[in-house]
Formats: C-alpha cells, structure tokens, sequence
C-alpha cells in the first residue's frame, strides 16, 4: 500500500509480520479497550475457570480437587437439577417472548411520530430503568387478603381464602414468568429503537418503488434484514437475561424459595456462592451455565441468519 | 402530480400504511402502556404522600394529601449526614461521569477496527468479548477484587471507574452499528487523507450517533446504581446513591424520605434518558449520508 515499496509489498502480503505492521494504527487503537479487558474481564474469568477444580472458601487457600465439583454437580445436587430445570423453562418461554416483544414494540414505536416515539420509549423502558420497580410486584401479590390479587379474587368470589401466591410451588415459576416478561424490554429494546433509526431512508423508497405493498412486507424484507447487526446483539443480551434470571426470584419468591420451586442456576449459584462460601462450587456452577449459553448463542445466531430470506 | 403526492408520502414515511392499523396500534399501545408505566407513577405519587396513606394498604394510586414534607424531611436527614452532601455529588458526577463518557470513548474506539478495518487477530479478540458477556459476573467478583488490590488502585475512583471502561456490552453495540456504514465513506476518507483516528472520530462516530447514545443511557444507568461500597472504603469517596440507600435502609421512620429517596434514584437516569433520547430521534431527521 505504500508509495515506494509496492511491489515489496506485494511480494509479503501475506506474511504475517507485514500485516500487524500495516494496521499499526487499528493495534493502537484497540490498545486502551483490550488492555483494560484482559485485567478486569479476561483475567477474574479465567481466574474463576480455575477456581472451578478446587474446594475455595475465600478464606484459605483454594486445595485442588479436580472434576470433583463438576462430578458432585451431575450426580449428588438435587437442587442442581431443579435450577436447570427452571432456567431452561425460562429461556424457553421469557427468552423469544421477551425477544419478540423488545422488536415488535420497538418496531411499533417507530411507526409513530417522533415527539410520540421519544415519549413511548420512555414509558416502555421505564420498568427497566427505574432500578427496583418490579418489587412492586410485591405489593400485587402480597399473601394476605390485602394483596391486590388477592383482593380482586375475594371481590369477585373466584377464591375464599387468600392464597400465599410466591410461597406455593405451583404458583412461583407462574409469577416469575409474567413479572419477567414485564421486565423484558431493557437493552434489547433500546437498541432495536437505535437500530430502526439508523436504518437507510432510501431504502424504503426503492422499496416501495419495487412493489411493496403493507408495512409486514416491508418489516421482513427491507426492515429486518438492514438491522440484521442488532437482531444478532439483541439475541445475546437476551439469551443472557434469560439464563441469568436471579433478582426477581430472590426479591419475589425468596433465595432459597419454598422447595427451592423458584431455584435458578445463578440463584443456586448465590446460595453456594455468597451464603455457603463455597467458591469453587460456584465457579463449577459458572462454568456449565457459561457453556449453556455459549450453545444457545450459536443456534439462535444460526436462526437469525435466515431472517428476510 | 400523482408521482409527487407518492414522493411526498413516502417522505413523510406513510407509505404502505393505513387508518385501520394505525388506530389498532395506537389503542395496543395505550393498554400496555398503562400496564407498563404505573409503578412509575406509584413511585412519584408516593414521594408526596404523608406517612399515614405510604403505609396503607392497597396503596392508592393518587395521593389524598399531597405535600413536600418526604422532600423537607429527607433533606434534614442529609445535612446532619457526616459527610457533606456536595462531597457525595462530586463523587457522582466523577465516577458516572468519567465511566460513562470513558467507556462510550474507549469502547467505540476499539470497535472501529473490529468493524471496517482488516487486522490479524480481530475475530478472536471480538469472539473473546462476545463470550466474556456470557460469563456470570457474580463469581468473578472475588478475582476482581484482587485484581484490584494488586494494582494500588483499591479505595480510589479509579477501582470504578477503570473496570467500567472494559466492559464487554459497549464494544459489542458499536461494533455492530458500525458494521452497517459503508465501506465507501471510509475510502474516499482515506484517500482524501485521512488518518485511522480522524476517521473514527470525525466520521463513524456521527454515523453512529443512536448507538452510542444508547450506550450511553445504558452505561449511566449502570454506574449510576453502583454503591461503591466493595471498594470505595472512605465515606469522603461514596457516591451518592450509597448515601441515598443508607437512608433507605433506616427502617419505618424514614419511610416519607425514603419514597422520595426512590424517587430520586429513578428520576436522574430518566432524566439522561430524556435527554439521550431525544436526540436519538432528532439524528433520523437529519442523517441523510448514509451512502
């Protein structure tokens, strides 16, 4: 590329050393981000890998102790098995609804006018960003007759005892599931409502120019596919929030829930973590959920690629 | 003449809609938004309400009394706090401040190459970052703090605000907004002479604006909650939200401040968010260069 030694250049293109030369300038700019990772992101997560083969309770040293927290967790904790159980019901049911409610009310904000869309989006978003808005949720299902829900149901004589809604197994994942949902629209949604703004005016015109004639026609093949770079984040940040669902369970359903009915990988992960101090147990944990979302990523990712084809 | 009422149409972008479905959005939007809005308005609502009426149940929407007595109690609270309550605020505005604008910066800056430029070794410094936001953080808080106790940097700002700047989120966003700009403005930039930096800045970055403004409401946020209070051992240090959850934290007899406590809490993020958003919007009106 340089003036004077093009056909040297030529010559090494592909040598390695050359290369790394000629993006001397991209090397220095991704020096500050990386070099800030690797200490307080690449470093604490290997150092956890590692924890993941010892018995580590913060206060002594960590004794190595091989697969052995890995085999306790597959074959001696029943809790294990129910947290797996639960996480998977909630990516399962949380994880699409809540990705398909980010990009539909996103994509439905953005037909309206700008001064309504900034005014939407705030209403929207607002469950996410006002901190611990959803231990609202306590007040609605307060055990006593004095709870919302219960309230309305003695009114209407549907039931004629308040039922203890977040300490009865049957109804615990129920709860968690819609305060969930109602919780859904965070990153995801703020970055579809970026995206959809982003996207090439023109594109629409040639769109319509070329025959298309409502605005689902539109959505699948001019909208989705120019936001294609979002759908992929947003599914990471959901897959992410699926699998990590703790908060809400433990403000709502209590850490650990009545017969551990609202046990989650990361709430099981707390509870041997913080409560029992047992550290390398809980990287153990860390790690399976780590790979769970690794391979969920790679399917949805796979999904999205098809989309407006 | 039927051309141009076509052009016009499109370019007030309602084209391919029509009155029916725009009246069925607008009532679908009313119902959720109500059912979305209304612990926020509770949280307004109960940072006027007296003593009597925050403790009774069910709560009432609306306050029957409304006064500022939470506002005049909470501030009482504050000024016999030890520590000055303009100290808390500089510690907010340094440690929000500096990790929201150091991320948005540092972050962007690293996706750029990451995006458009061509380098030995991008995929897998990208794929580590992808990966590392799937790695639960609760179990790297002890390495963390160790971490940050062998580099000198424990009870200072800088144990805030440094592993901010490296989170993997903000990376991720901007690489994948950046990938959408096209080649050829980063060309003819380069030919016109260009440097990689005045490129990124003066270039991707106006392109990118709703993105990094999205970061940046979702950074703010982010800091804004933190406490402090794993690292931060000085009070003189504290931000304010560490200030604000002690007195949530003071039991009944605080609960009027309290209400109003939350209501701060909620009310400074919303109100960056108003501001980012709005500008969000404005950049769909005016980019016209996106080719």
């Amino acid at each position: 590329m340089s003036k004077v030694g093009g056909l040297l250049d030529r010559k090494n293109e592909w040598s390695l050393y050359n290369k790394i030369r000629r993006n001397k300038a991209c090397y220095f700019m991704i020096a500050p981000y990386f070099i800030l990772f690797f200490f307080f992101t690449v470093l604490p997560v290997l150092t956890s890998i590692v924890l993941s083969f010892t018995q580590f309770n913060v206060l002594e040293p960590p004794i190595f102790t091989g697969w052995t927290n890995y085999t306790r967790l597959f074959l001696d904790d029943d809790i294990f098995k129910i947290a797996i159980k639960n996480t998977l019901v909630f990516a399962v049911i949380t994880g699409p609804i809540s990705y398909f409610m980010c990009l539909l009310f996103a994509w439905i904000i953005n037909e309206f006018r700008p001064k309504v869309r900034a005014f939407l989006t705030l209403v929207f978003y607002a469950p996410s960003i006002s901190g611990n808005a959803y231990l609202i949720w306590n007040l609605i299902l307060r055990g006593d007759r004095y709870g919302l829900l219960n309230g309305w149901l003695l009114d209407l004589n549907f039931i004629n005892a308040p039922i203890v809604w977040m300490r009865t197994e049957k109804y615990v994942m129920l709860f968690l599931i819609i305060v969930q949902l109602w919780l859904s629209l965070g990153t995801g949604f703020l970055t579809f409502i970026a995206g959809l703004q982003t996207i090439d005016k023109s594109l629409y015109e040639a769109a319509a120019v070329d025959g298309i004639k409502n605005r689902w026609q539109e959505l699948w093949y001019v909208t989705l596919p120019s936001m294609r770079p979002q759908l992929l984040f947003g599914a990471v940040m959901q897959i992410t929030q699926s699998f990590a669902i703790a908060d809400v369970s433990i403000n709502l359903a209590g850490n650990p829930s009545t017969n551990y009915a609202g046990a989650t990988i990361v709430t099981h992960l707390l509870d041997t973590g913080s409560i029992r101090y047992e550290m390398g147990y809980a990287s153990a944990i860390a790690v399976i959920l780590f790979l769970l979302m690794v391979g969920t990523n790679k399917l949805a990712q796979k999904v999205l690629r098809k989309v407006g084809t | 003449m039927k051309k141009r009422l076509r052009l016009k149409r499109i370019r007030n972008r309602s084209l391919n809609r029509s009155m029916a479905g725009n009246a069925v959005l607008f009532f679908f939007m009313a119902i959720c938004g109500v059912f979305m809005a209304t612990p926020l308005v509770l949280i307004i609502s109960n940072a006027f309400k007296p003593l009597d009426e925050l403790f009774r149940y069910p709560p009432m929407l609306f306050p029957r009394n409304p006064n500022f007595d939470n506002f005049s109690d909470l501030f009482i609270l504050m000024d016999n706090s030890w520590v000055p309550l303009s100290r808390y605020i500089i510690n907010t505005i340094i440690i929000v401040g500096g990790g929201t604008v150091g991320h948005v910066v540092i972050a962007s800056m690293a996706a750029y190459p990451l995006a458009k430029r061509d380098f030995p070794g991008k995929k897998l410094l990208f794929n580590i970052v992808v990966l590392s936001i799937m790695f639960t953080y609760q179990v790297t808080q002890i390495p963390n703090y160790l971490i940050i106790s062998k580099l000198g940097i424990n009870n200072t700002y800088l144990a805030l605000i440094l592993p901010s700047f490296a989170f993997g989120l903000g990376l991720y966003l901007m690489k994948q907004f950046m990938e959408q700009i096209h080649d050829s403005i980063i060309e003819s930039a380069l030919l016109d002479g260009a440097g990689e930096f005045r490129i990124y800045w003066s270039i991707i970055m106006p392109n990118v604006k709703p993105a990094w403004l999205t970061l940046a409401v979702l950074q703010f946020q982010q800091m804004w909650g933190t406490t402090g209070s794993t690292f931060l051992r000085d009070e003189q240090l504290k931000p304010l939200q560490y200030a604000l959850q002690q007195i949530v934290n003071g039991g009944p007899a605080r609960q009027g401040a309290a209400a109003v406590v939350t209501l701060i809490i909620a009310a400074i993020p919303i109100t960056f968010f108003i501001i980012c958003q709005s500008s969000i919007i404005e950049t769909m009106t005016t980019s016209g260069m996106k080719d």
